[in-house]
């Protein structure tokens, strides 16, 4: 450039800097990426084709498949998870459909209901269902000559379990249909039933189609709910944890990760080439459908929903009251022991402090970072041309990659003796960076969300005002995304606290997370302490999401008096 | 030297050609619109001038200064955008005094001075002491008086205006036309304008820069681009028109069907020649008037427009497209025009103006 020519507005080295800055922090955040999410995974998948020699061969894949019982525990596995999709997803739509379609009374207190399983980790639901039909259930009789040590206990415990997940994301396929179409059909003439089939159903396809896939490949990986009330029953997930944790075969458990992640990622490509041909189904200019109140309909669906209801708070409530009960179900005194003497005294609740630390710190570096990585992507222009694909790619990848792999992945990578980052390996730190890259995409989207909703001209007016970006940043970027930004840090907190599936891996017995410990403790038969342990983080994650309701509504009113101001 | 010069400025994105070597220099003080329909490159120009998109070659000149390759924040102008782009979590204050606080402006002003300048940009955009209020409290074309008073705040020495009115409704977008000219006119600054809109452009330049396919077609004072339009493209885009098709008859008269008419202008001596009239300039006469290049014609359709009836005629002039012919509703009081009423009509000599032949 020829600086000669220029006057003297401001030429200098500042200026170099303040034109690179994006682009080098951009960098930064790639290279953070790359070795906290690449690399490991890339450790997996070569790590898994590499023999004991360190020669390129498919021993291992050999081995494994003629191991016996690896056929019946990938069959096992394929065929809960079509079970358990075949169940949750119909289930999840109807719900879904009677929030956004219906007039219930009290509908906010319904959607709580039924995204109440997110609250805890997934062994709760499998620890709810051996307290109501175990050996020593109430309701044991229900199930007739079978067990719920099983094949019937792993599937109603993975429903449960996933049952919020298809809920969100079919809430959103239905919360999107133009009301005008409906207000067309009945112009027309077209019955309930038509308009059913021909309207409601097709906008809500792509949905359906998520729906299913996450909650298959929920079910694939989840290990947490077959190790607890899963009894003898082979499935992949919990080989890979016998495998790794207890004969101490990484190599043996890096094939059975890859032929988990194989499904997994079978499924998400599938989501992804699907949701590439849907468009944008509302318009800008498209009228949100608003529902009328229909006695017949509302009442069928309220009744619906109370039983969903009815059977959620069953779960989540039967852990709950028998952390709190001498011996469950003989002597029902109510005792605090379980938690006095379950965990305090045996040591057990630090995991409950080490949770929460986990959980503060995973919010505190996780959401700063995705943000700022976001908005840099989004927002500025400069710097090599294929640094945003690559970031953009490298952030929807976590998506797809369960926990477990991720945990693996991640003994591989940083447990070699000849990594520089060896020294993380079994601290707090690696479990905190486990859970910021385990959840990673589902915050950069709604960061990206966010950022999108902002008037694009805003960087070229403050360039125009000569007003650095990072003060645009700071005083208006900032602001905006405030309640995103809030959201993303209580989705990652809570997320931290209730996660079993890659810290499994990673904890070093100082400091074992609680969602761990619960496994500990259900393995040494103390479903008491069990309970309580998992009472304490139901409870933990609701406070927080208690607070963060009160804390944004205040924040919002406070400072962002902005929003609610109408001419 | 021209206060803003452009010189073969051309810019591709992939296989579209948003610029093709546009020329253009515009001088100090002067008002000039970019014209042209979406994707013509109006755009792209007004972005590659702010910085803000970068040229592949060509040169860009501003107060003597080659500012091809400089940054946007080394340029020295304020804009505007359709959107207004205010920021939302700021007040009206604030947002006006957003350029003031930034140390490298070099406007040296206190919080007293940056206050005071504020308080006198909002005077000059007619929304005084609205200081407090958030922009969502504002209507729109108060919203775009705001982020104009936030892009003059800087004294900037170029304006550049990106569709500023084209969100507003027609009332608000007529009153803000008016106001933006001869806030303009006041200060002095040279200003640039993007539009899609004609009358719009009409209304407000000094002069008019018609855009297509990237390429400059025109530029000139709206007079000129509306009375003598270079090609088809601008004479289309610019108000109604009826183009004509004829062979020549004699020296300056030729045959449009079976009417003849004297032209004014024309002296080629080509056997094909392409005429242009403005629907306005074709005059009505009683039926047994022989005015020179009188000729009778059939109505088709009236449409009331207000302030005047478009009229489509059926003239016996063997043309593609009918002719159609606009009459002020004052004129035509008392005497309403029905399909199938036969007319005397004129194209006065003066008004056929020859155009070039198309490609």
């Amino acid at each position: 450039m020829n600086t000669r020519v220029l006057p003297n507005i401001g030429v200098g080295v500042s200026r170099n800097w303040g034109a690179y800055w994006p682009a080098g922090l951009l960098l930064l955040s790639a290279a953070a990426l790359c070795v906290f999410m690449l690399a490991p995974l890339g450790t997996l998948l070569i790590g898994s084709v590499l023999d004991e020699q360190g020669h390129l061969s498919l021993t291992r894949f050999v081995n494994f498949a003629s191991t016996p019982g690896v056929g019946t525990a990938t069959w096992n596995t394929l065929w809960i998870a079509t079970l358990v999709t075949l169940i949750t997803v119909p289930l999840a739509f109807v719900y879904a459909y009677a929030l956004q379609r219906a007039c219930l009374p009290l509908s906010g207190v319904w959607r709580i209901v039924g995204l109440s399983a997110l609250a805890g980790p997934s062994l709760v639901g499998a620890i709810a269902f051996i307290q109501w039909f175990g050996n020593q259930g109430v309701l044991k009789s229900w199930l007739g000559e079978q067990t719920v040590y099983g094949p019937i206990g792993i599937t109603l415990a993975t429903v449960y379990a996933s049952f919020p997940h298809a809920l969100m994301l079919l809430v959103v396929a239905l919360a999107t249909t133009d009301g005008r179409l409906y207000e067309a059909a009945e112009a027309l003439g077209a019955s309930r039933w038509r308009k059913f089939w021909t309207i409601t159903l097709p906008s809500a396809k792509y949905g359906l189609i998520s729906a299913a896939l996450v909650v298959f490949s929920y079910s694939v990986s989840e290990f947490g709910i077959p190790k607890v009330i899963g009894g003898n029953f082979p499935v992949l997930a919990v080989e890979i944890y016998i495998q790794v944790v207890g004969m101490h075969n990484f190599g043996r458990g890096a094939v059975v990760a890859l032929l988990l992640l194989a499904p997994v990622l079978m499924a998400f490509a599938a989501d992804w080439y699907i949701q590439r041909k849907q468009h944008a189904s509302l318009s800008a200019r498209a009228v949100p459908y608003v529902p009328r109140p229909d006695p017949r309909r509302d009442l069928a669906l309220l009744v619906y929903c109370g039983l969903i209801g009815v059977i959620m708070l069953a779960i989540l409530g039967i852990a709950g009251y028998t952390s709190l009960v001498r011996f469950w179900p003989y002597n029902l005194e109510m005792t605090l022991d379980h938690y006095l003497f379950g965990l305090a005294e045996a040591g057990v609740l630090n995991a409950y402090l080490n949770s929460l630390t986990i959980g503060a710190l995973t919010a505190l570096v996780g959401t700063p970072f995705i943000f700022v990585t976001a908005y840099l992507v989004e927002k500025t222009h400069t710097g090599p041309a294929w640094l945003r694909p690559l970031i953009r790619a490298l952030a929807t990848l976590p998506m797809g990659v369960p926990g477990l792999v991720l945990g693996i992945g991640y003994i591989l990578f940083f447990n070699a003796p000849g990594n520089p980052l060896n020294g993380l390996y079994q601290t707090l730190a690696i479990m905190v960076l486990v859970n910021v890259v385990h959840y990673y995409t589902p915050c950069h989207l709604s960061a990206l969300t966010a950022l999108k909703s902002i008037d694009r001209e805003f960087e070229a007016v403050s360039v125009s005002l000569r007003v650095s970006q990072a003060t645009t940043f700071w005083r208006v970027t900032l602001p905006i995304c405030l309640p995103a930004v809030l959201e993303i840090a209580r989705y990652l907190f809570i997320n931290a606290m209730t996660t079993v599936s890659a810290l499994v891996f990673l904890y070093s017995p100082g400091n074992m997370p609680a969602s761990v410990s619960i496994l500990h403790l259900d393995e040494a038969g103390d479903l008491g302490p069990a309970a309580a342990m998992a009472t304490l983080i139901v409870l933990t994650t609701i406070s927080v999401s208690v607070l963060y309701s009160i804390a944004t509504h205040f924040l919002l009113r406070r400072h962002q008096a902005w929003r609610q101001l109408k001419r | 030297m021209a206060h803003l010069e452009i010189k073969q400025l051309s810019k591709r994105f992939g296989g579209f050609t948003a610029l093709d070597r546009i020329e253009l220099s515009v001088a100090q003080g002067e008002f000039v619109v970019l014209l042209g329909p979406s994707g013509c490159g109006k755009t792209t120009l007004l972005r590659a001038i702010a910085g803000l998109e970068r040229q592949d070659s060509g040169q860009i000149w501003h107060a003597g200064r080659d500012i091809s390759h400089a940054p946007p924040a080394q340029r020295d102008y304020g804009i505007v955008f359709q959107s207004y782009a205010l920021f939302p979590n700021l007040t009206v204050g604030d947002n006006v005094a957003y350029g003031l606080k930034s140390r490298r402006t070099g406007h040296a002003l206190g919080a007293v001075g940056a206050q005071q300048r504020v308080a006198d940009m909002l005077v000059l955009v007619g929304l005084p002491g609205i200081e407090e209020k958030y922009p969502t409290q504002l209507s729109g074309g108060q919203q775009q008086r705001v982020a104009l008073a936030r892009a003059l705040a800087t004294s900037p020495h170029l304006l550049l205006l990106d569709e500023p009115l084209s969100a507003l409704d027609a009332i608000e977008r007529v009153r803000l036309r008016s106001e933006i000219r001869q806030l303009q006119s006041k200060l002095g600054i040279t200003t640039l304008m993007v539009t899609h809109d004609q009358e719009e452009a009409l209304s407000m330049a000094d002069r008019i820069v018609v855009m297509k396919n990237g390429q400059i077609q025109q530029i000139g004072t709206p007079q000129d681009i509306y009375r003598a339009p270079c090609n088809d493209f601008v004479a289309d885009f610019i108000g109604r028109g009826n183009l004509l098709d004829a062979t020549s008859q004699d020296q300056a008269v030729f045959k449009f069907g079976r009417v003849s008419l004297r032209c004014a202008s024309a002296g080629l001596g080509h056997a094909a020649h392409r005429f242009y009239v403005r629907p306005e300039d074709i005059c009505l006469h009683s039926i047994t008037d022989t005015t020179e290049n009188s000729f009778t014609a059939t109505v088709k359709k009236t449409e009331f427009m207000g302030s005047s009836y478009l009229v489509t005629l059926d003239a016996d002039m063997e043309q593609n497209k009918p002719l159609v012919a606009q009459f002020s509703s004052n004129y035509l009081e008392g005497r309403p025009i029905h399909p199938g009423a036969l007319l005397r009509l004129s194209i006065p000599a003066e008004h056929l103006r020859s155009m070039p032949q198309s490609l």
